[in-house]
């Protein structure tokens, strides 16, 4: 019983972490229509700025996740300015593989710059804190980087549906040229979007080097799981995006707890094709 | 038999009944307009007969077989062939490359499809635009371009939704011959219609919609005189006037 | 006009072929690194062929095509390491499952739109990657090593000289090329084009949308696969992360975008631009630490998509078209 509760809150942790990398993703995906492929890499490249901060100035990961933010919301802003801007009314795939160029060049500068090695940072508040309950055990860091991620895109959803500006991006998101004859700046909202997109990604990457080791290849992973989360969550639904991480966190627990190691990335893209073919527009999509 | 019998089709999205219990005929080498109102439900049954909806109820016969849950390219295979309301070029293709989709149908062989493609090409007065991009023609061409497409498959009938909106009153004169001679081949012709100068004039029959529902049928000089019409047209106090003024 | 255009492509096609064929005759090339440079431009431009008969005739984008670049370089292998037999009959067992397994995933997959098909084709990589990685009979996560047979057309295997290999190759090209160039002239091809242009009107005209697709995807799947066999005989080995990874899928896909989606020409194009850069560029600024020849090769996709994203051909167009402008302009 207590290693049945241990995996299932594994994954739920891992689901709340994997649901703030989506939810920027779902962000960008639902007012534009466009898949950042680079999101991964906004995280990298996040965990690289939160790594140095820790290594060359002992800043720690605590603090660093606004530097990391306001960085990659700065880089998500410059990608949309400097690319996307110009993929947009072209090929439908122009925009994916503009950002898929993107991200072997964001991959690839770091893997040139820090090397391949992984990087992991000591003496970090948080690092190899744990605390049990029950015979439960949670790792602090880990713990502590799922609360503020479900936080953080609780934020990120009030902003969407609360606030002036969160209703200016959605009535950008339901049509463009109304949109624009409303008075809304939808330019400005494009490179807000994507620059709180990457914010999102790199709040998250921010707190990871306090349990998880920087390497170039980091972001791979993390940004497919992010792709099934968004999609099988359904088109721009934060909800759906939040309900469709937590439960890729607990496939993936669960299934390579019980089946095998190897078998969770089966477990979780296969989940996510049944879901598709089933409801082809997602869980919450319409 | 009538070639293309629509047995009581309703129709219902959720709870918009869009068509309800509409039934007649269409005799073969006849042209038959469906008229009526904006919403009156024409393009649904347009859709149902062409295979892109199923209908909720009734039943659709094509040549005494049974087409009400046929998908779109097996009727278009049987002969009943449609062109769309909003046109739908295939953009980046040229207009012969068009046709020839349309002509494949009923060939494999290029060679002949494309002297069936020409030949509708030049039936559709587009033959110097032979190698244009389809996406780079005028609306008028595009609607031509919609026709010749689906004259190339050889069809028994042709279901022409709206072919005549948006044209200059020289080119609804165009279209006009073009469905006659096209009639004359021994096509057999559905034709939803706005312009009711246009469509009067040629068809046999004239089948009204309303509010999802079949009002009148009838040749045109009778549905002209039709009360209902007349009252779904144009309101009831023009009807009433109009009636008025007939009687004194 | 239609005939003329055709056989103006086949002449172009027919000189690129003979000029190819002669070079290594006529011992105009300095090494066998350009050998080496020329085979994988030959392979990848087939690779990128193939891709381009569903991706870009038809119009579906497929970042799975690694699977069955996988599965035929997988038939090529097993049937030499593990059954010591020739590598002929498994390439082609390899290809008929290839196109098999893609008419049962594409089934479904065709019903899903836009980004829903993407993520799912890459899902299916990622399924299939780590399926191969544990399934101990295809040689698990270390995959398959070749043993030394031997040299010759029968076991598609040189050791010495890549003449071989570079007349495989061209072979190969011929075969791919040459089908698809057969597939445009037939009713076939231009069915692809009118599916990809509007399934809706193809649908009015008779056509059945889904079979075009399904048998484009079929067809592309099969020559991917081969391309595939001759990938595992030319570098003597094969293992998962090597032939399906997501990688692998996106240089179908890039390759063909880079030269010109849709086009006969664009794949051909796109590799001989790309490989080079790649191969020159490591052997050459390699020696600066990793990842430069990929930051350049990212880059350039980045720059592709935001100017033209129709690729060279799209650029050789405006380019005819400025100087047809020109010429007029003159008169």
């Amino acid at each position: 019983m207590v290693t049945f509760l241990q995996v299932a809150l594994d994954g739920i942790l891992s689901g709340l972490l994997y649901a703030l990398i989506a939810a920027g993703l779902s962000l960008i995906w639902g007012v534009m229509d466009v898949i950042n492929f680079a999101h991964g890499e906004f995280l990298m490249v996040a965990m690289y700025l939160s790594y140095w901060l820790g290594f060359l100035w002992k800043v720690d990961p605590l603090i660093s996740w606004i530097a990391s933010g306001v960085f990659a919301f700065l880089i998500g802003a410059l990608t949309y300015k400097l690319i996307i801007r110009h993929t947009i009314g072209k090929s439908a795939m122009a925009a994916l593989l503009a950002t898929f160029g993107l991200s072997m060049f964001l991959k690839n500068a770091c893997l040139y710059m820090f090397s391949p090695n992984f990087r992991i940072l000591n003496d970090t508040i948080l690092g190899g804190k744990t605390f049990s309950v029950g015979g439960v055990i949670f790792s602090l860091p880990q713990l502590a980087t799922s609360l503020f991620s479900l936080g953080v895109v609780a934020l990120v959803y009030l902003l969407i549906k609360k606030t002036r500006l969160g209703w200016a991006i959605q009535a950008t998101a339901m049509d463009k040229e109304a949109a624009e004859l409303m008075g809304i700046d939808t330019e400005r909202i494009y490179v807000l979007v994507f620059g709180l997109g990457g914010a999102c990604v790199g709040i998250a990457g921010g707190l990871l080097p306090s349990y998880l080791a920087t390497f170039p290849d980091v972001g791979g992973l993390f940004s497919l799981l992010a792709f099934v989360c968004v999609a099988m969550g359904g088109f721009g639904s934060i909800p759906g995006a939040l309900f469709a991480a937590i439960l890729i966190g607990l496939v993936e627990a669960f299934s390579g707890f019980y089946v095998a190691p190897v078998f969770k990335y089966v477990a979780v893209f296969g989940l996510y094709l049944v879901v598709v073919f089933w409801r082809p527009r997602g869980l919450f999509g319409w | 038999m009538a070639l293309l019998e629509i047995r009581e089709v309703t129709m219902k999205f959720g709870s918009l009944m869009a068509n309800r219990d509409v039934t007649f005929d269409l005799e073969e080498g006849s042209i038959v307009g469906l008229i009526g109102p904006n919403g009156a439900g024409k393009t649904t049954l347009f859709n149902c007969i062409s295979g892109y909806y199923t209908p909720s109820s009734g039943k659709i016969f094509f040549d005494g077989k049974d087409i009400t849950s046929s998908s779109a390219n097996e009727i278009a295979k049987l002969g009943a062939v449609r062109t769309f309301q909003v046109v739908h070029p295939l953009k980046e293709m040229s207009v012969l490359d068009n046709t020839l989709i349309g002509a494949f149908l009923r060939t494999s062989n290029v060679k002949e499809a494309s002297e069936v493609a020409m030949e509708c090409i030049k039936a559709c007065h587009l033959e110097e635009m032979v190698h244009r991009k389809a996406g780079t023609l005028t609306i008028g061409q595009k609607k031509r371009l919609e026709m010749a497409r689906a004259l190339a498959t050889q069809p028994r009938i042709l279901m022409l939704d709206e072919a005549m909106a948006g044209l200059t009153s020289t080119e609804v004169r165009a279209s006009v011959e073009l469905i006659k001679s096209i009639r004359d081949q021994g096509i057999t012709l559905l034709v939803v219609e706005h312009i009711m100068e246009a469509i009067m004039p040629i068809a046999d029959k004239v089948v009204v919609l309303d509010g999802g529902e079949k009002i009148a049928e009838g040749p045109p000089k009778e549905i002209i005189n039709d009360e209902m019409v007349i009252t779904a047209y144009f309101g009831e106090k023009f009807a009433k006037r109009l009636k008025e003024a007939k009687l004194s | 006009m239609l005939t003329r255009k055709h056989i103006s492509k086949d002449v172009k096609w027919w000189i690129v072929v003979a000029v190819l064929a002669a070079l290594p005759l006529m011992g105009v090339l300095p090494s066998s690194y350009t050998e080496h440079v020329l085979i994988l431009i030959m392979l990848y431009g087939s690779m990128a062929q193939a891709w381009n008969v569903i991706g870009g005739y038809c119009g579906q984008t497929s970042f799975g095509h690694s699977v069955f670049f996988g599965i035929g370089s997988y038939g090529a292998a097993m049937a030499v390491v593990t059954f010591g037999f020739s590598p002929w009959p498994g390439a082609m067992v390899g290809a008929l499952l290839a196109a098999g397994v893609a008419v049962v995933l594409s089934g479904p997959c065709f019903k899903l739109k836009g980004h829903y098909f993407a993520i799912a084709t890459f899902a299916i990589v990622e399924i299939f990657n780590r399926l191969f990685m544990v399934w101990d009979w295809v040689g698990g996560a270390l995959g398959l090593d070749y043993p030394l047979v031997e040299e010759g057309w029968m076991n598609f295997m040189w050791y010495d000289s890549k003449k071989g290999y570079y007349y495989g190759a061209l072979i190969l090209m011929i075969f791919v090329f040459g089908v698809v160039r057969k597939m445009e002239k037939m009713r076939f091809g231009y069915y692809l084009l009118a599916v990809r242009e509007g399934q809706e009107t193809a649908e009015s005209l008779g056509v059945n949308s889904t079979r075009v697709k399904l048998s484009a995807m079929a067809l592309s799947a099969f020559l991917a696969a081969i391309c595939g066999a001759f990938y595992a005989q030319y570098n003597f080995r094969v293992d998962p992360s090597m032939v399906m990874s997501l990688d692998m899928s996106m240089k179908f896909v890039l390759i063909t975008i880079l030269g010109g989606l849709g086009t006969f020409w664009g794949p051909l194009l796109g590799a001989a631009v790309l490989i080079p850069l790649q191969e020159y560029s490591r052997a050459f600024i390699g020696g600066m630490g990793g990842g430069v020849d990929l930051m350049i090769f990212g880059l350039i996709i980045v720059l592709v998509m935001v100017k033209q994203p129709r690729g060279i051909m799209g650029i050789l167009d405006d380019i005819a078209m400025k100087s047809r402008e020109k010429k007029e302009g003159d008169h």
